[in-house]
């Protein structure tokens, strides 16, 4: 392990905060960080520019859109249906969601490359039956103050003094819970095994650089 | 140990260690990256004051923001110079071969690797990039990753993630006059759905895969992530061999090519290789697909009706009606007459040589129709310059397309090609959402590029069949 490498990795194991619901199957990376968005060499001031064409119009004027609303400004859990952020493999989508202020995303299902980019800003992704979510979007709807706290390690989502029971992928508890969801430095300190795995693919060796010189 | 698929004897070569998560750490045998999702990879790496492990095994490509007209430096857009001189100082840094537009092997990253030989079977290849799934056309495991990945890969050499399950898509059969590849993918994703894939790598097989050239493998691939499965792939056969040996790597390395080849036999998919899913596919069936919707699920056979948004499954509904608000489409009909104003030839999906080839066949002698605008924008350099020795370009110019220089283009809409306020776009590329052209009241008609061509001379979605003899490729 390499001195240098030392960040600060903290332990999810929980994540609660006012809700906002994003309703809509198959909303994809393009809807929620249009490609214009992403002539950008940092991640910096992405949160913007979340969800942009769905919130204003070509000329710039307020569409309706839960982001714009007053009432979801300081809301940090969104709950969204299935299959949300499908299309591109962009980190430039889950960074604007967290930049504009989500830290856990609850839904019916998602996007296995989105739900790995989340993971590696260590923001939660749990499922529940399409049926829950809508009634818990329903709720957030009536109480955009209401409080919702996410159990990761117990997979239990708590609202309104009722407890449901949502589903979060094994590896994604593990690595959220146990505070190794930034796997950089867990990787490198196997530099060692790394190397032997290399060595025994007949195509690394040579193959390694001879196209490089 | 003789049931096993493809996925898992690469997986298993290419696997460190199984990480606390559960996850395995895999070894990555080829990091392709480009401009758009490196740059924030590399200053995380500089954060951590890390050096990158592997740069022999990295390769770059400039390709979403480049302009594919003036490409004269600096490039007109600012964004787009930063971000093109980012690239260059980081590869620089680290010592990354970089095929830039002064090399004339630039192009889109999913056209480049196969055509120098990079990619090759049995090799795990990652790129921050979705349509990595290409690469599996050579029996190679490639899937796309997300820039907090990239920093891994460049940091470590290797990847965290979790296995998946193997479906066999098993296509049997012949695809008949003017059906392609491109059909052949969209026809899955609409039968398996945009999520089918969820969970799973997808192999492709049976005798309409088998007779594929590379190219259509590629095609084909490429989608898997439209589907939701995040890589699919082809085993490795003499088809393969043959695009390899002609490489410039195995040109340079003629006694790897040897050296290798019972290495990529000995990954091939067992012969009573267990599958998770098993779906078939005749090929015969099939006809031209194009898209009525604002998703790659939403096609259907160019002779079909658009469905009614009650007839589809509970979850679609919402999504169709809007989808046919957005396009002004009406369900019962077909798309055969939907008129359009732009046609693009290009994209990862389909603007390698026997694209542009089977689509000049079909535009030469024919005019593109008043008030459409359409473009070529070849996927490399050098598919451009092959193109153009051949008489393509020609062919293309006098029927009144546009020939740019090679790139993502209006695929995604980053540079200057894009969509106008509400254009219909016949597209050659993979994805039709809402927006994604560069306009988000643009929209966006997938199809096989014959279809675009016929689109272009007609103003109008075409059955091409019905346009021109056709003859398969
Ligand atoms: S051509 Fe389109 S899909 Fe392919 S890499 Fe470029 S932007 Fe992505």
């Amino acid at each position: 392990m390499t001195g240098a490498d030392e960040v600060e990795i903290p332990e999810v194991d929980s994540a609660s905060g006012s809700g906002l619901p994003i309703r809509g199957n198959d909303i994809d990376t393009d809807q929620i960080i249009p490609a214009r968005f992403m002539k950008v060499v940092t991640f910096d001031g992405l949160g913007e520019f979340a969800f942009f064409d769905k919130r204003f119009t070509e000329d710039d004027d307020l569409k309706d859109h839960p982001f714009n609303e007053d009432r979801f400004q300081d809301s940090s859990v969104m709950v969204v249906n299935s299959n949300f952020g499908c299309g591109s493999s962009r980190e430039h989508a889950p960074q604007a969601l967290m930049r504009w202020g989500i830290d856990a995303i609850i839904g019916e299902s998602f996007a296995e490359i989105f739900a790995g980019n989340c993971l590696a800003l260590g923001i939660p992704t749990v499922t529940a039956d399409s049926e829950t979510i809508q009634d818990l979007q329903d709720w957030v709807d009536e109480n955009p103050d209401g409080e919702i706290n996410i159990d990761i390690e117990d997979e239990k989502v708590t609202y309104d003094e009722q407890t449901i029971d949502v589903t979060v992928d094994d590896a994604q508890r593990k690595a959220l819970v146990d505070g190794v969801w930034d796997t950089t430095a867990l990787m490198k300190s196997n530099a060692g095994a790394v190397g032997e795995t290399a060595r025994d693919l007949p195509y690394v060796g040579d193959a390694a650089g001879s196209s490089a010189d | 140990m003789s049931d096993r698929t493809l996925y898992d004897k690469v997986w298993d070569r290419h696997k460190v260690t199984t990480l606390p998560t559960g996850q395995d750490q895999l070894f990555v045998g080829l990091h392709l990256i480009h401009e758009v999702t490196s740059p924030q990879a590399f200053g995380m790496l500089r954060e951590r004051d890390l050096e990158v492990a592997y740069p022999d095994l990295t390769h770059a490509t400039v390709d979403h923001i480049v302009p594919t007209a003036d490409q004269s430096r600096p490039y007109e857009e600012d964004a787009a110079e930063e971000m093109m001189s980012e690239l260059e100082a980081n590869v620089r840094e680290a010592g990354i071969d970089f095929s830039d537009p002064t090399t004339g092997d630039q192009g889109i990253v999913h056209v480049i690797g196969p055509e120098q030989g990079l990619t090759q079977p049995g090799k795990t290849i990652v790129c921050g990039d979705s349509h990595t799934s290409t690469h599996g056309a050579f029996g190679a495991l490639a899937f796309g990753i997300g820039t907090s990945q990239i920093r891994d890969v460049l940091a470590t050499g290797t990847v965290a993630m979790e296995k998946q399950k193997v479906r066999k898509i098993q296509v049997d059969g012949e695809l008949g006059d003017g059906v392609e590849a491109k059909d052949v993918i969209l026809e899955i994703i609409s039968r398996l759905g945009t999520e089918g894939g969820v969970g799973y790598v997808y192999e492709y097989a049976g005798e309409a895969i088998e007779d594929l050239g590379m190219e259509g493998r590629m095609s084909i691939c490429n989608m898997s992530i439209e589907g939701g499965a995040r890589a699919g792939y082809v085993n490795p056969d003499e088809t393969t061999y043959e695009w390899l040996e002609e490489t410039d790597y195995f040109q340079e390395n003629p006694d790897e090519f040897e050296a290798l080849k019972p290495y990529w036999e000995s990954i091939r998919s067992d012969e009573d290789a267990e599958y998770d899913d098993i779906v078939r596919i005749d090929a015969d069936e099939l006809e031209p697909v194009v898209t009525w919707g604002t998703t790659p699920g939403q096609g259907i056979g160019i002779t079909d009706p658009i469905p009614e948004a009650e007839a589809l499954p509970a979850d679609k509904q919402d999504t169709a009606r809007r989808a046919q608000e957005h396009m002004r489409v009406e369900p019962g009909e077909t798309m055969d007459g939907y008129e359009i104003d732009v046609a693009f030839l290009g994209s990862c999906t389909n603007a390698r040589l026997p694209d542009l080839r089977r689509a000049a066949r079909i535009v030469e002698g024919h005019e593109v129709a008043d008030d459409v605008r359409a473009m070529v924008v070849p996927g490399s350099q050098r598919v451009q310059e092959a193109a153009e020795e051949e008489g393509l370009k020609d062919t293309f110019e006098d029927a009144g397309f546009e020939w740019r220089n090679a790139g993502c283009s209006m695929c995604l809409g980053m540079n200057e090609d894009q969509l106008e306020g509400d254009e219909a776009c016949a597209s050659s590329s993979n994805r039709n959402f809402v927006g994604r052209q560069g306009s988000k009241d643009g929209r966006t008609v997938l199809m096989n590029p014959r279809m675009v061509a016929a689109a272009a001379i007609t103003g109008e979605v075409t059955d091409v069949r019905d346009l021109k003899e056709v003859t398969t490729v």
